[in-house]
Protein backbone atom coordinates (compact mmCIF):
# COMPACT_ATOMS: atom_id res chain seq x y z
CA UNK A 1 0.00 0.00 0.00
CA UNK A 2 1.23 3.54 -0.77
CA UNK A 3 0.52 6.33 2.59
CA UNK A 4 0.72 8.83 -0.17
CA UNK A 5 -2.66 7.62 -2.15
CA UNK A 6 -5.53 9.43 -1.01
CA UNK A 7 -8.64 7.41 0.78
CA UNK A 8 -11.84 7.56 -0.80
CA UNK A 9 -15.13 6.12 0.15
CA UNK A 10 -18.24 4.96 -2.17
CA UNK A 11 -21.19 5.37 -0.31
CA UNK A 12 -22.88 2.33 -0.67
CA UNK A 13 -26.77 2.57 0.04
CA UNK A 14 -28.18 0.20 -2.56
CA UNK A 15 -27.73 1.87 -5.99
CA UNK A 16 -27.59 0.35 -9.03
CA UNK A 17 -23.88 -0.75 -10.38
CA UNK A 18 -21.02 0.76 -7.67
CA UNK A 19 -18.80 -1.15 -8.75
CA UNK A 20 -17.81 0.73 -11.51
CA UNK A 21 -17.71 3.35 -9.61
CA UNK A 22 -15.20 1.82 -7.07
CA UNK A 23 -13.06 0.40 -9.90
CA UNK A 24 -12.77 3.77 -12.41
CA UNK A 25 -12.02 5.62 -8.53
CA UNK A 26 -9.29 3.06 -8.09
CA UNK A 27 -7.96 3.71 -11.77
CA UNK A 28 -7.34 7.26 -11.07
CA UNK A 29 -5.40 7.16 -8.21
CA UNK A 30 -7.13 6.10 -5.25
CA UNK A 31 -7.57 3.34 -2.27
CA UNK A 32 -11.17 2.84 -2.15
CA UNK A 33 -13.61 1.43 -0.20
CA UNK A 34 -17.46 0.53 -0.83
CA UNK A 35 -19.10 1.54 2.60
CA UNK A 36 -22.11 2.63 4.16
CA UNK A 37 -20.52 3.19 7.86
CA UNK A 38 -21.42 6.85 8.99
CA UNK A 39 -17.37 7.11 10.80
CA UNK A 40 -15.33 6.09 7.51
CA UNK A 41 -17.75 7.98 5.45
CA UNK A 42 -16.93 10.88 7.67
CA UNK A 43 -13.69 10.39 7.40
CA UNK A 44 -11.90 9.64 4.59
CA UNK A 45 -9.95 12.21 1.95
CA UNK A 46 -12.94 11.90 -0.24
CA UNK A 47 -16.68 10.70 -0.46
CA UNK A 48 -18.22 9.66 -3.85
CA UNK A 49 -21.75 9.66 -3.83
CA UNK A 50 -22.98 7.62 -6.94
CA UNK A 51 -26.41 6.94 -7.74
CA UNK A 52 -29.09 5.80 -10.42
CA UNK A 53 -32.58 5.72 -10.75
CA UNK A 54 -35.71 7.91 -8.92
CA UNK A 55 -34.49 10.63 -6.87
CA UNK A 56 -36.77 9.58 -4.44
CA UNK A 57 -35.91 6.24 -4.04
CA UNK A 58 -32.69 7.46 -3.80
CA UNK A 59 -33.00 9.88 -1.23
CA UNK A 60 -34.92 6.94 0.64
CA UNK A 61 -31.47 4.98 0.62
CA UNK A 62 -29.35 7.76 1.12
CA UNK A 63 -31.40 9.00 4.72
CA UNK A 64 -31.12 5.42 5.54
CA UNK A 65 -27.57 5.48 5.78
CA UNK A 66 -27.85 8.71 7.30
CA UNK A 67 -26.53 9.97 3.74
CA UNK A 68 -27.66 13.47 4.24
CA UNK A 69 -25.91 14.36 7.57
CA UNK A 70 -22.47 12.77 6.37
CA UNK A 71 -22.51 14.80 3.27
CA UNK A 72 -23.26 17.93 5.26
CA UNK A 73 -20.88 17.44 8.15
CA UNK A 74 -18.17 17.01 5.52
CA UNK A 75 -18.48 20.03 3.23
CA UNK A 76 -18.99 22.23 6.96
CA UNK A 77 -15.29 20.55 7.57
CA UNK A 78 -14.20 21.34 3.67
CA UNK A 79 -14.30 17.96 3.01
CA UNK A 80 -14.32 17.01 -0.62
CA UNK A 81 -17.98 14.97 -2.09
CA UNK A 82 -18.27 14.05 -5.44
CA UNK A 83 -22.10 13.78 -6.68
CA UNK A 84 -22.93 11.70 -9.51
CA UNK A 85 -25.62 11.43 -11.53
CA UNK A 86 -28.96 11.11 -9.23
CA UNK A 87 -26.40 11.51 -6.56
CA UNK A 88 -25.76 15.23 -8.02
CA UNK A 89 -29.67 15.86 -8.41
CA UNK A 90 -29.75 14.68 -4.81
CA UNK A 91 -27.37 17.92 -3.59
CA UNK A 92 -30.30 20.18 -4.61
CA UNK A 93 -33.56 21.28 -2.70
CA UNK A 94 -36.09 18.93 -4.39
CA UNK A 95 -37.14 16.52 -7.16
CA UNK A 96 -40.23 16.94 -9.06
CA UNK A 97 -40.94 13.38 -10.49
CA UNK A 98 -44.56 11.94 -11.68
CA UNK A 99 -45.71 15.58 -10.17
CA UNK A 100 -44.74 14.39 -6.78
CA UNK A 101 -41.73 16.60 -4.94
CA UNK A 102 -38.97 15.20 -2.58
CA UNK A 103 -37.00 17.20 -0.79
CA UNK A 104 -33.43 16.66 -1.66
CA UNK A 105 -30.13 17.65 0.37
CA UNK A 106 -30.63 21.22 -0.05
CA UNK A 107 -26.97 22.03 -0.29
CA UNK A 108 -28.07 24.07 -3.53
CA UNK A 109 -31.42 25.60 -3.96
CA UNK A 110 -33.24 25.13 -7.00
CA UNK A 111 -35.60 22.25 -8.13
CA UNK A 112 -34.31 18.90 -10.71
CA UNK A 113 -37.45 18.25 -13.13
CA UNK A 114 -38.18 16.37 -16.22
CA UNK A 115 -35.97 17.23 -19.17
CA UNK A 116 -38.27 19.33 -22.11
CA UNK A 117 -36.70 17.42 -25.11
CA UNK A 118 -38.10 15.11 -27.92
CA UNK A 119 -36.29 12.14 -26.87
CA UNK A 120 -35.50 11.82 -23.24
CA UNK A 121 -33.74 10.08 -21.82
CA UNK A 122 -31.03 11.94 -22.66
CA UNK A 123 -28.66 8.79 -23.68
CA UNK A 124 -25.39 9.50 -24.66
CA UNK A 125 -22.26 10.69 -25.52
CA UNK A 126 -22.48 14.86 -25.14
CA UNK A 127 -20.59 17.85 -25.24
CA UNK A 128 -20.70 20.09 -22.70
CA UNK A 129 -20.24 24.12 -21.98
CA UNK A 130 -17.35 24.53 -18.93
CA UNK A 131 -16.16 27.57 -17.59
CA UNK A 132 -12.46 28.90 -18.00
CA UNK A 133 -11.08 28.64 -14.33
CA UNK A 134 -12.71 25.04 -14.01
CA UNK A 135 -9.66 22.57 -12.49
CA UNK A 136 -12.29 19.33 -12.73
CA UNK A 137 -12.38 19.71 -16.56
CA UNK A 138 -8.37 20.63 -17.11
CA UNK A 139 -7.08 19.12 -19.99
CA UNK A 140 -10.81 17.63 -21.59
CA UNK A 141 -12.72 20.44 -22.10
CA UNK A 142 -14.16 19.33 -25.40
CA UNK A 143 -14.31 16.03 -24.65
CA UNK A 144 -17.45 14.05 -24.94
CA UNK A 145 -19.37 12.45 -21.57
CA UNK A 146 -21.74 10.30 -21.31
CA UNK A 147 -25.30 10.80 -19.51
CA UNK A 148 -28.33 8.55 -19.50
CA UNK A 149 -31.08 10.88 -17.42
CA UNK A 150 -34.50 12.23 -18.22
CA UNK A 151 -34.21 14.76 -15.05
CA UNK A 152 -31.87 17.46 -14.84
CA UNK A 153 -31.31 20.56 -12.73
CA UNK A 154 -32.63 23.30 -15.60
CA UNK A 155 -32.14 26.22 -14.06
CA UNK A 156 -29.06 27.11 -11.31
CA UNK A 157 -30.70 29.97 -8.97
CA UNK A 158 -28.14 30.21 -6.05
CA UNK A 159 -27.23 33.72 -5.56
CA UNK A 160 -23.50 34.80 -5.07
CA UNK A 161 -22.13 38.03 -3.68
CA UNK A 162 -18.78 39.72 -3.56
CA UNK A 163 -17.86 37.90 -0.44
CA UNK A 164 -18.76 34.05 -1.64
CA UNK A 165 -16.98 32.83 -4.43
CA UNK A 166 -19.49 31.87 -6.96
CA UNK A 167 -19.47 27.84 -8.29
CA UNK A 168 -18.53 26.69 -11.17
CA UNK A 169 -21.38 25.41 -13.43
CA UNK A 170 -20.64 23.85 -16.11
CA UNK A 171 -23.64 23.36 -19.23
CA UNK A 172 -24.84 20.58 -21.24
CA UNK A 173 -27.83 20.80 -23.91
CA UNK A 174 -30.43 17.84 -25.41
CA UNK A 175 -32.86 18.60 -27.28
CA UNK A 176 -32.93 22.01 -26.87
CA UNK A 177 -33.26 21.99 -23.28
CA UNK A 178 -29.95 23.29 -20.81
CA UNK A 179 -29.24 21.62 -17.53
CA UNK A 180 -26.73 21.62 -15.27
CA UNK A 181 -24.00 18.88 -16.29
CA UNK A 182 -21.60 19.73 -13.34
CA UNK A 183 -20.84 21.98 -10.51
CA UNK A 184 -17.18 22.97 -8.86
CA UNK A 185 -18.05 24.18 -5.57
CA UNK A 186 -15.21 24.32 -3.27
CA UNK A 187 -15.17 20.75 -1.68
CA UNK A 188 -18.50 20.11 -3.38
CA UNK A 189 -18.41 18.49 -7.09
CA UNK A 190 -20.47 17.09 -8.90
CA UNK A 191 -21.33 15.29 -12.31
CA UNK A 192 -24.87 14.85 -14.08
CA UNK A 193 -22.81 12.74 -16.80
CA UNK A 194 -21.09 8.92 -15.43
CA UNK A 195 -17.67 9.32 -15.28
CA UNK A 196 -17.25 6.20 -14.58
CA UNK A 197 -18.24 5.37 -17.95
CA UNK A 198 -17.08 8.22 -19.83
CA UNK A 199 -13.87 6.08 -21.10
CA UNK A 200 -10.45 8.15 -20.79
CA UNK A 201 -12.25 11.60 -20.92
CA UNK A 202 -14.13 10.03 -17.51
CA UNK A 203 -10.72 8.86 -16.27
CA UNK A 204 -9.12 11.71 -16.87
CA UNK A 205 -11.68 13.97 -14.56
CA UNK A 206 -11.68 11.57 -12.04
CA UNK A 207 -8.08 11.93 -11.87
CA UNK A 208 -8.61 15.65 -11.80
CA UNK A 209 -10.37 15.09 -8.32
CA UNK A 210 -8.44 12.36 -6.79
CA UNK A 211 -5.61 14.96 -7.15
CA UNK A 212 -7.39 17.63 -5.58
CA UNK A 213 -7.79 15.43 -2.56
CA UNK B 1 -22.91 20.45 -30.73
CA UNK B 2 -25.33 17.83 -29.99
CA UNK B 3 -25.67 14.11 -28.68
CA UNK B 4 -23.37 11.50 -30.41
CA UNK B 5 -24.47 8.94 -32.46
CA UNK B 6 -24.03 5.57 -30.62
CA UNK B 7 -22.40 2.97 -32.80
CA UNK B 8 -22.77 -0.16 -30.62
CA UNK B 9 -21.27 -4.06 -31.24
CA UNK B 10 -23.21 -6.81 -30.02
CA UNK B 11 -21.41 -9.82 -28.66
CA UNK B 12 -23.17 -13.38 -28.58
CA UNK B 13 -22.43 -14.93 -25.54
CA UNK B 14 -22.71 -19.16 -24.73
CA UNK B 15 -21.52 -20.09 -21.54
CA UNK B 16 -18.61 -17.30 -21.19
CA UNK B 17 -17.80 -17.47 -25.00
CA UNK B 18 -18.22 -15.51 -27.59
CA UNK B 19 -20.44 -17.70 -30.32
CA UNK B 20 -19.58 -15.92 -33.55
CA UNK B 21 -16.31 -16.61 -34.97
CA UNK B 22 -14.07 -13.53 -34.53
CA UNK B 23 -11.34 -13.67 -37.43
CA UNK B 24 -9.85 -10.02 -38.08
CA UNK B 25 -8.01 -9.05 -34.67
CA UNK B 26 -4.90 -9.88 -33.48
CA UNK B 27 -6.73 -11.69 -30.17
CA UNK B 28 -4.83 -14.08 -27.41
CA UNK B 29 -8.19 -15.65 -27.48
CA UNK B 30 -10.69 -14.56 -29.87
CA UNK B 31 -13.21 -16.48 -28.01
CA UNK B 32 -13.16 -14.29 -24.73
CA UNK B 33 -15.67 -11.48 -24.72
CA UNK B 34 -13.60 -9.68 -22.23
CA UNK B 35 -11.01 -9.29 -24.41
CA UNK B 36 -13.17 -8.20 -27.47
CA UNK B 37 -14.65 -5.65 -24.90
CA UNK B 38 -11.51 -4.44 -24.28
CA UNK B 39 -10.87 -4.03 -28.05
CA UNK B 40 -14.21 -2.75 -29.22
CA UNK B 41 -13.29 -0.01 -26.38
CA UNK B 42 -10.36 0.86 -27.60
CA UNK B 43 -11.55 1.18 -31.44
CA UNK B 44 -14.07 3.94 -30.66
CA UNK B 45 -17.33 1.83 -29.48
CA UNK B 46 -19.88 4.10 -27.45
CA UNK B 47 -21.54 1.32 -25.82
CA UNK B 48 -21.37 -2.32 -25.61
CA UNK B 49 -24.31 -5.09 -25.73
CA UNK B 50 -23.73 -8.75 -24.26
CA UNK B 51 -26.49 -11.27 -25.48
CA UNK B 52 -26.20 -14.17 -22.93
CA UNK B 53 -27.66 -16.81 -25.32
CA UNK B 54 -26.36 -19.68 -22.66
CA UNK B 55 -29.17 -22.48 -22.24
CA UNK B 56 -28.19 -23.57 -18.86
CA UNK B 57 -27.76 -22.69 -15.49
CA UNK B 58 -24.33 -22.69 -15.41
CA UNK B 59 -24.34 -20.89 -18.30
CA UNK B 60 -25.85 -18.04 -17.19
CA UNK B 61 -23.81 -17.91 -14.10
CA UNK B 62 -20.52 -17.97 -16.31
CA UNK B 63 -21.53 -15.26 -18.13
CA UNK B 64 -22.10 -12.99 -15.08
CA UNK B 65 -18.67 -13.65 -14.08
CA UNK B 66 -17.86 -12.19 -17.48
CA UNK B 67 -19.98 -9.12 -17.06
CA UNK B 68 -17.97 -8.82 -13.94
CA UNK B 69 -14.75 -8.93 -15.05
CA UNK B 70 -15.56 -6.69 -18.43
CA UNK B 71 -17.23 -3.70 -16.02
CA UNK B 72 -13.22 -3.97 -14.02
CA UNK B 73 -11.23 -3.16 -17.09
CA UNK B 74 -14.10 -1.36 -19.95
CA UNK B 75 -15.14 1.98 -18.41
CA UNK B 76 -18.09 2.44 -21.13
CA UNK B 77 -22.23 1.09 -21.09
CA UNK B 78 -22.33 -2.33 -21.08
CA UNK B 79 -26.55 -4.16 -21.75
CA UNK B 80 -26.61 -7.71 -21.14
CA UNK B 81 -29.36 -8.89 -22.60
CA UNK B 82 -30.95 -12.75 -22.87
CA UNK B 83 -33.09 -15.03 -20.57
CA UNK B 84 -33.58 -12.15 -18.18
CA UNK B 85 -37.09 -12.83 -16.83
CA UNK B 86 -37.72 -11.40 -13.49
CA UNK B 87 -36.38 -8.25 -11.30
CA UNK B 88 -34.03 -10.46 -9.21
CA UNK B 89 -32.11 -11.49 -12.81
CA UNK B 90 -31.75 -7.77 -12.96
CA UNK B 91 -30.36 -7.08 -9.64
CA UNK B 92 -27.93 -9.72 -10.49
CA UNK B 93 -26.72 -8.24 -13.72
CA UNK B 94 -26.64 -4.61 -12.55
CA UNK B 95 -24.85 -6.00 -9.23
CA UNK B 96 -22.47 -7.68 -11.42
CA UNK B 97 -21.66 -4.33 -13.27
CA UNK B 98 -23.82 -4.07 -16.10
CA UNK B 99 -25.48 -0.79 -16.50
CA UNK B 100 -28.15 -1.34 -19.00
CA UNK B 101 -30.28 -4.82 -19.31
CA UNK B 102 -32.24 -5.85 -22.10
CA UNK B 103 -35.73 -7.86 -21.85
CA UNK B 104 -37.18 -9.72 -24.74
CA UNK B 105 -39.35 -12.57 -24.80
CA UNK B 106 -40.10 -12.53 -20.89
CA UNK B 107 -41.96 -9.13 -21.50
CA UNK B 108 -43.65 -10.39 -23.98
CA UNK B 109 -45.34 -13.09 -22.22
CA UNK B 110 -46.10 -10.47 -19.22
CA UNK B 111 -45.69 -6.94 -19.82
CA UNK B 112 -45.64 -5.94 -16.09
CA UNK B 113 -41.96 -6.86 -15.79
CA UNK B 114 -41.31 -3.87 -17.31
CA UNK B 115 -43.13 -1.84 -15.41
CA UNK B 116 -41.53 -3.54 -12.23
CA UNK B 117 -38.27 -3.65 -13.52
CA UNK B 118 -38.45 0.27 -14.20
CA UNK B 119 -40.27 1.19 -10.92
CA UNK B 120 -37.41 -0.85 -9.14
CA UNK B 121 -34.36 0.81 -10.75
CA UNK B 122 -35.18 3.33 -12.95
CA UNK B 123 -35.97 3.31 -16.68
CA UNK B 124 -32.73 4.17 -17.60
CA UNK B 125 -32.22 0.34 -16.87
CA UNK B 126 -34.29 -1.15 -19.23
CA UNK B 127 -34.02 -1.91 -22.99
CA UNK B 128 -36.67 -3.31 -24.57
CA UNK B 129 -35.52 -5.93 -27.37
CA UNK B 130 -38.21 -6.27 -30.42
CA UNK B 131 -37.20 -8.86 -32.89
CA UNK B 132 -39.99 -6.90 -35.75
CA UNK B 133 -40.53 -7.92 -39.00
CA UNK B 134 -43.11 -6.75 -41.78
CA UNK B 135 -46.39 -9.38 -41.82
CA UNK B 136 -46.34 -11.14 -44.77
CA UNK B 137 -49.50 -12.09 -46.91
CA UNK B 138 -51.61 -14.83 -45.20
CA UNK B 139 -50.63 -13.80 -42.00
CA UNK B 140 -51.98 -12.37 -39.15
CA UNK B 141 -52.47 -9.00 -39.92
CA UNK B 142 -51.59 -6.00 -37.33
CA UNK B 143 -52.52 -2.04 -38.02
CA UNK B 144 -49.33 -1.27 -38.40
CA UNK B 145 -48.41 -3.81 -40.97
CA UNK B 146 -45.34 -4.98 -38.70
CA UNK B 147 -45.45 -7.89 -35.97
CA UNK B 148 -43.09 -8.90 -33.24
CA UNK B 149 -41.63 -12.66 -33.36
CA UNK B 150 -39.93 -14.59 -31.01
CA UNK B 151 -37.43 -17.62 -31.63
CA UNK B 152 -35.49 -16.04 -33.49
CA UNK B 153 -37.58 -14.67 -35.87
CA UNK B 154 -39.24 -18.05 -36.59
CA UNK B 155 -42.85 -17.37 -34.80
CA UNK B 156 -44.90 -14.61 -34.72
CA UNK B 157 -46.19 -13.52 -31.03
CA UNK B 158 -49.28 -12.04 -32.18
CA UNK B 159 -48.38 -8.32 -31.23
CA UNK B 160 -48.37 -5.49 -33.55
CA UNK B 161 -44.36 -4.20 -33.40
CA UNK B 162 -45.32 -0.76 -33.18
CA UNK B 163 -47.91 -0.79 -30.68
CA UNK B 164 -45.75 -3.25 -28.18
CA UNK B 165 -42.54 -0.65 -28.70
CA UNK B 166 -45.37 2.04 -27.37
CA UNK B 167 -46.83 0.18 -25.00
CA UNK B 168 -43.38 -0.71 -23.80
CA UNK B 169 -42.28 2.98 -23.34
CA UNK B 170 -45.35 3.90 -21.49
CA UNK B 171 -44.74 0.85 -18.73
CA UNK B 172 -41.25 2.43 -18.73
CA UNK B 173 -39.05 1.00 -20.94
CA UNK B 174 -36.42 3.95 -21.24
CA UNK B 175 -34.66 2.56 -25.11
CA UNK B 176 -35.91 0.18 -28.01
CA UNK B 177 -33.59 -2.27 -28.96
CA UNK B 178 -35.20 -2.81 -32.39
CA UNK B 179 -34.15 -5.60 -34.55
CA UNK B 180 -35.13 -5.70 -37.97
CA UNK B 181 -36.04 -9.38 -38.45
CA UNK B 182 -36.38 -9.13 -42.33
CA UNK B 183 -33.10 -7.17 -43.01
CA UNK B 184 -31.14 -9.66 -40.26
CA UNK B 185 -27.96 -11.09 -42.20
CA UNK B 186 -28.91 -9.42 -45.21
CA UNK B 187 -26.49 -6.99 -45.10
CA UNK B 188 -28.18 -4.96 -47.56
CA UNK B 189 -28.69 -2.33 -44.83
CA UNK B 190 -31.26 -1.45 -41.98
CA UNK B 191 -35.25 -1.53 -42.45
CA UNK B 192 -35.81 2.37 -42.60
CA UNK B 193 -39.60 2.16 -42.91
CA UNK B 194 -39.45 -0.15 -39.49
CA UNK B 195 -37.46 2.43 -37.76
CA UNK B 196 -39.20 5.37 -39.03
CA UNK B 197 -42.61 3.99 -37.82
CA UNK B 198 -41.19 3.22 -34.34
CA UNK B 199 -39.45 6.44 -34.28
CA UNK B 200 -43.16 8.24 -34.90
CA UNK B 201 -44.44 6.19 -31.78
CA UNK B 202 -42.20 6.71 -29.31
CA UNK B 203 -40.10 9.36 -27.83
CA UNK B 204 -37.31 7.52 -26.21
CA UNK B 205 -34.32 6.47 -27.74
CA UNK B 206 -34.48 3.85 -30.41
CA UNK B 207 -31.15 1.71 -31.43
CA UNK B 208 -31.18 0.27 -34.77
CA UNK B 209 -30.16 -3.13 -35.60
CA UNK B 210 -30.21 -5.89 -38.71
CA UNK B 211 -28.91 -5.39 -41.70
CA UNK B 212 -25.91 -3.37 -41.70
CA UNK B 213 -23.47 -4.37 -44.87
CA UNK B 214 -21.30 -0.99 -45.21
CA UNK B 215 -20.26 2.07 -43.74
CA UNK B 216 -23.17 3.79 -46.00
CA UNK B 217 -25.31 2.01 -44.47
CA UNK B 218 -25.94 3.71 -40.96
CA UNK B 219 -26.59 7.53 -41.83
CA UNK B 220 -29.84 6.70 -43.77
CA UNK B 221 -30.78 5.19 -40.62
CA UNK B 222 -30.20 8.04 -38.01
CA UNK B 223 -31.92 9.88 -40.71
CA UNK B 224 -34.60 7.66 -40.40
CA UNK B 225 -34.78 8.13 -36.81
CA UNK B 226 -32.27 6.15 -35.09
CA UNK B 227 -30.23 7.72 -31.82
CA UNK B 228 -27.79 4.45 -31.88
CA UNK B 229 -26.86 1.54 -34.29
CA UNK B 230 -25.88 -1.68 -33.37
CA UNK B 231 -24.01 -4.35 -35.41
CA UNK B 232 -22.60 -8.06 -34.50
CA UNK B 233 -21.38 -9.65 -37.45
CA UNK B 234 -20.04 -6.88 -39.49
CA UNK B 235 -17.64 -6.12 -36.51
CA UNK B 236 -16.66 -8.99 -35.48
CA UNK B 237 -15.59 -10.40 -39.19
CA UNK B 238 -13.90 -7.14 -39.87
CA UNK B 239 -15.93 -6.09 -42.83
CA UNK B 240 -16.65 -3.26 -40.85
CA UNK B 241 -14.51 -1.16 -38.37
CA UNK B 242 -16.03 0.93 -36.06
CA UNK B 243 -14.08 3.80 -36.67
CA UNK B 244 -15.02 3.53 -40.67
CA UNK B 245 -18.60 3.58 -39.49
CA UNK B 246 -18.51 6.80 -37.61
CA UNK B 247 -16.08 8.85 -40.28
CA UNK B 248 -19.39 8.06 -42.45
CA UNK B 249 -21.77 9.06 -40.04
CA UNK B 250 -19.85 11.73 -39.78
CA UNK B 251 -19.37 12.85 -42.87
CA UNK B 252 -23.37 12.94 -43.28
CA UNK B 253 -23.53 15.32 -40.94
CA UNK B 254 -24.12 13.68 -37.75
CA UNK B 255 -22.29 13.94 -34.86
CA UNK B 256 -19.90 11.17 -33.53
CA UNK B 257 -17.53 11.02 -30.17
Amino acid sequence: MNPARSQVVVLDYGSGNVRSVVRAVERAGAEVTLASDFDAALESDGLVVPGVGAFAACMAGLRAVKGERIIGRRLAGGRPVLGICVGMQVLFEQGVEHGVTTEGCSEWPGVVSRLQAPVVPHMGWNTVEVPDETSLFSGIQDERFYFVHSYGAREWVLETNDRTRAPLVTWAEHGGDRFVAAVENGPLTATQFHPEKSGDAGAALLRNWVASL
Amino acid sequence: MSLAVRVIPCLDVDGGRVVKGINFLDLRDAGDPVELARTYDAEGADELTFLDISASHEGRATTMEIVSRTAEEVFIPLTVGGGISSVDDVDRLLRAGADKIAVNTAAIHRPELVAEIADRFGNQVLVLSVDARRVTAGGASTDSGWEVTTHGGRKSAGLDAIEWARRAADLGAGEILLNAMDADGTEDGFDLDLIAAVRREVTIPVIASGGAGAVDHFAPAVDAGADAVLAATVFHFGTLRIADVKGALGAAGHPVR
